[in-house]
């Protein structure tokens, strides 16, 4: 081992390579330890006598361990260190090497995630592993993992009963590659021959592939559902907001997208001030945002838009100067370059159901969350006395008046509870996308499209009519890619706003009697 | 009368008025010459050209403490085009006759570009264009210092053919002129390499595009057919975050399917969390991080001269760098400011590049520049794991391309930029 690692500094990529199969097939516990810091970028060899190191930062320096002895040695400044650099394909040379290593880890859900890593790169060696390692695991979900890698190891054996026991191993597998694994036996080349040369075999593989085919299918289907919703989503959740300001109070508030990039621009600020809790930084930001884009509502609509009821062109023109203003300030207050949002470990991955369906945590919470979000809203609309008195002046603010409402400070209260929901929506949307200055202007044509097309004035419009579009838009994708999708969900959107002008449900109030 | 005195008079005082301003031009004309700057200061593009603005500033400033060109001083005449096309040309013209600027530094997108090209072969003005592009021109008035597609993209797509293996390609692309060309000029270039077109995936999103879950999970089910396969993305700035969010969200990690991208830069980098990015690739002519003493010295002078240790250099501030010596090079040659007497004087000088290697202007206006991989650091950096072992001469005309293969550009022999060597024919600039 110590001749291995002194060659390490001085080797190109490709010697690095054998050096590292060669390190680990010592099975000596401290190579682990070294590996695992060339990985993470944390091995160094000393310039003046190039003896390796793995080093952890202190301070401005680097504090040095020996490999060998795992015994601190000392301090060193990171001038007289040089780093031994890595790339992709020893970084995957070396996972599957440190994966042998996981391979006899009491915990099964570490042993499955070695299994899954070695499978990535099959070769004589690794098959050899698994299949010592078969005849020792007990976890059940673990050995069927490798059986099924040394099945589809056992697909390229010169003997045609292997390939026929390993096709019949394989044959219920979702896994991707099996199924291209298998589509390439029985393709037929241009000059007649098959992938696959015995007839046996290929007959099983054909039937293994209808199988496949037809769960790939269902699952792909159910991908594609979700995809929609999860797109609906964020429609639905840059709508809500405006659903309410403009839906609800018949207010045009071009500004509305700026309102979720002030949320946005809130979990930046709120990550900044908690940098050692990127996990919590989501939660505080959610009220955070609600208060900062509530009250810039509130003083948008003590200031600007109480003046301009019942002049729609006015508060159009009014609130786009606004959302320019808005713009502006961020530019100057934070600089017109996109801001690093960080997305908490909880937030980043997905969720892997089987084979063929996964979906990405971010997309599941995002459905959740505005799902959460609208029912909420719903409740406060329908059950709270803010909520009676909104719908009451939305209905007939001079009844209203009469009844002892106080009109004005419901408009208030209103456009600061929907500027509120779009700082929400800015969180959200900071996990998705760039959080810069032009961040509410790619949200706005699309939010005001899905408040129009689910019916002004009505919130289960507004998420109904959102999931539709986003499911609609989805569909399309695969078969016209993502420039012509939209724009075919637009023609459609005109075509629809011309036959139902009020949208898919329309709702009697001050907007709708206009 | 008195009306017809009092215009006599005003008029006589607009034209003294009028004489002296030129006198005075006149006087400065004598003094310094004057260097047009052409980068949009304000609108989208501001965060890209502003950096550059800012390194001809320093250029400037640099050579007039060595005593300036030709025992003259130079004085920077800077504009703001705002990010608007027609107002590049606007601009230009304003450059070239009204402050007739011996030379300009200028433009990022292809379509400023093109916009300005008509003002400056009218004029007969120069240019120094420094940004990577799609290549298909080649213009007298214009120099262009940033990579023709034969400089980065072509390279690229070999370094992953055969260092790395790739047999399956997605060619992903924002919806627009630059890589629908450079898409093009790569479908051509695997298909002559023998890659089937089946194992060729060409796809394009939308400006800022965010929603990448289906386009992910698309190259995915591509990338999982058994053969290596690798993303070459010429996917513009903003939509990139959501872009390398999504892959690592769906655990597509750059050791299964590398992303090798065209325009993500140091600049870019400095304004993101750049650790979903880290291991993807980029091609350039010049990484910050190349450790030359050339590189260090201009890193420590731009960091000097802008005050701000922080402050990144990227591919297109080294192809200014290299194009402003190369231009006061060809002035002191000239002896002459005269731009047509520069621009014959240009071809075949050189100057030292700062990774330690030469830039030569060549006949077809374009330089000679080394390739480099490199490969993103979670700090934003990058670490050079493949480059050209020679400079590779920039081509204008693709010879991949079946329209364009017999086309050369020179401006020595044929002076023409578009010149058949089959038929015989100059159908570019000076087409007669």
């Amino acid at each position: 081992m110590p001749q291995l690692l002194q060659q390490l500094p001085d080797a190109s990529y490709a010697d690095k390579q054998t050096l590292i199969k060669q390190l680990a097939a010592t099975h000596d516990p401290r190579v682990r330890v070294v590996l695992n810091a060339l990985l993470e970028g944390n091995l160094y060899a000393r310039s003046s006598d190039h003896q390796v190191f793995i080093t952890r930062a202190d301070g401005d320096n680097l504090a040095l361990t020996d490999p060998l002895t795992a015994a601190p040695a000392g301090t060193a400044s990171s001038d007289g260190l040089t780093r031994i650099g890595v790339n992709n394909q020893l970084r995957k040379t070396l996972r599957v090497a440190l994966a042998q290593f996981d391979l006899s880890s009491p915990d099964a859900g570490v042993r499955r995630e070695a299994v899954r890593e070695m499978l990535r790169a099959v070769d004589a060696q690794t098959v050899e592993v698994l299949r010592g390692r078969l005849h020792e695991e007990q976890d059940k979900g673990v050995r069927a993992d490798i059986r099924d890698g040394l099945a589809l190891a056992d697909l390229d054996s010169g003997d045609a009963d292997t390939r026929l026991a390993a096709v019949k191993t394989l044959a219920g597998s979702l896994n991707l590659d099996v199924y291209n694994r298998l589509s390439s036996m029985v393709e037929q080349a241009s000059d007649g021959s098959y992938g696959e040369s015995d007839p046996r075999v290929r007959a099983a593989a054909q039937s293994s592939i209808r199988a496949i085919n037809r769960w790939r299918i269902f699952y792909s289907g159910i991908q594609t559902l979700l995809f929609g919703l999860s797109q609906g989503s964020v429609l639905v959740l840059a709508a809500i907001g405006l659903a309410i300001t403009f839906g609800v109070m018949g207010v045009i508030n071009m500004a509305h997208g700026e309102l979720m990039m002030l949320g946005a621009y809130t979990t930046y600020v709120v990550q900044l001030l908690m940098p050692q809790h990127i996990g919590a930084s989501i939660l505080v930001a959610i009220p955070a945002a609600f208060l900062v884009s509530g009250l810039a509502g509130i003083a948008i609509e003590r200031t600007i838009v109480r003046h301009l009821y019942g002049r729609p062109l006015e508060t159009l023109l009014a609130t786009f100067g606004l959302s320019l203003v808005l713009q502006q300030a961020v530019r100057d207050i934070f600089s017109a370059n996109n801001r690093p949002v960080q997305s908490p470990e909880w937030i980043s991955g997905q969720l892997q159901i089987n084979q063929a369906l996964s979906i990405t945590y971010n997309r599941l919470y995002i459905i959740v969350f505005t799902f959460v979000l609208f029912l909420v809203l719903l409740q406060v609309l329908k059950r709270t006395r803010l909520g009676l008195e909104v719908r009451a002046v939305a209905q007939n603010r001079a009844m209203a008046k009469a009844m002892g409402i106080r009109t004005e400070w419901v408009d208030a209260l209103t456009f600061g509870l929907g500027s509120g929901i779009a700082g929400i929506a800015g969180v959200a949307l900071s996990q998705l996308t760039n959080v810069g200055p032009n961040l509410g202007q790619s949200y706005i044509v699309d939010s005001f499209m899905v408040v129009v097309f689910g019916g002004v004035g009505n919130l289960w419009g507004t998420e109904l009519g959102g999931n539709a579009l986003g499911i609609v838009n989805k569909l399309l994708e695969p078969y016209s890619g993502a420039v012509l999708a939209k724009i075919f969900v637009l023609v459609f959107l005109i075509l629809f706003i011309q036959r139902r002008p009020r949208g898919l449900f329309p709702q009697k109030g001050r907007a709708a009697d206009g | 009368m008195t009306t017809g005195k009092s215009l006599t008079r005003l008029l006589s005082v607009t034209l003294a008025v009028l004489a002296s301003t030129l006198v005075f031009a006149a006087a400065q004309a004598a003094d310094t010459i004057k260097v047009g700057v052409m980068h949009s200061l304000s609108g989208t593009m501001a965060i890209s050209e502003t950096t550059l603005k800012d390194t001809i500033l320093m250029m400037i400033d640099e050579q007039n403490k060595k005593g300036g060109v030709l025992g003259k001083k130079l004085e920077a005449v800077v504009v703001d085009p705002a990010s608007n096309w027609p107002l590049f040309a606007e601009k230009a013209a304003e450059l070239l006759e009204k402050d007739k600027v011996a030379v300009v530094f200028g433009c990022w997108t292809s379509v400023s570009r093109k916009s300005v090209l008509p003002v400056f072969e009218k004029d007969d003005g120069l240019l120094f264009y420094p940004v990577q592009y799609e290549g298909e021109e080649s213009s007298k008035n214009v120099i262009y210092t940033g990579a023709a597609p034969n400089q980065q993209a072509i390279p690229a797509v070999e370094y992953l053919m055969k260092d790395v293996g790739v047999k399956r390609w997605v060619l992903e692309g924002t919806d627009y002129v630059y890589p629908r060309t450079t898409n093009k000029i790569l479908q051509a270039f695997l298909e002559q390499k023998g890659v089937k077109p089946e194992d060729i995936m060409v796809n394009y999103t939308p400006f800022g595009f965010s929603d990448w879950t289906s386009e992910v999970a698309k190259i995915k089910a591509f990338g999982s057919a058994g053969k290596k396969t690798a993303v070459v993305s010429t996917i513009n700035g903003d939509a990139n975050v959501p872009f390398y969010k999504e892959l690592g969200n769906q655990k597509i990690s750059a050791e299964d399917i590398p992303v090798v991208a065209f325009s993500v830069g140091e600049e870019e980098l400095s304004g993101l969390d750049a650790k979903p990015l880290a291991g993807h690739l980029a091609a350039w002519n010049y990484f910050m991080s190349i450790d030359t003493p050339a590189n260090k010295e201009w890193i420590a002078k731009w960091h000097a001269f802008t005050k701000n240790p922080k402050r990144t250099f990227n591919d297109p501030m080294e192809a200014h760098v290299i194009g402003f010596q190369l231009w006061v090079k060809a002035v002191t040659k000239a002896g002459s400011t005269d731009p047509e007497k520069v621009i014959a004087a240009l071809p075949g000088l050189e100057v030292p590049n700062l990774t330690g290697g030469t830039a030569k202007v060549l006949p077809n206006h374009h330089i000679t520049k080394p390739v480099y991989i490199g490969e993103i650091r979670d700090d934003g950096q990058f670490d050079v794991v493949w480059k050209t072992k020679e400079e590779i001469p920039g081509e204008a005309w693709s010879r991949y391309l079946p329209a364009d293969k017999d086309i050369i550009a020179d401006w020595v022999q044929v002076k023409c930029g578009n010149y058949n060597t089959v038929t015989k024919v100059c159908s570019g600039q000076n087409y007669k």
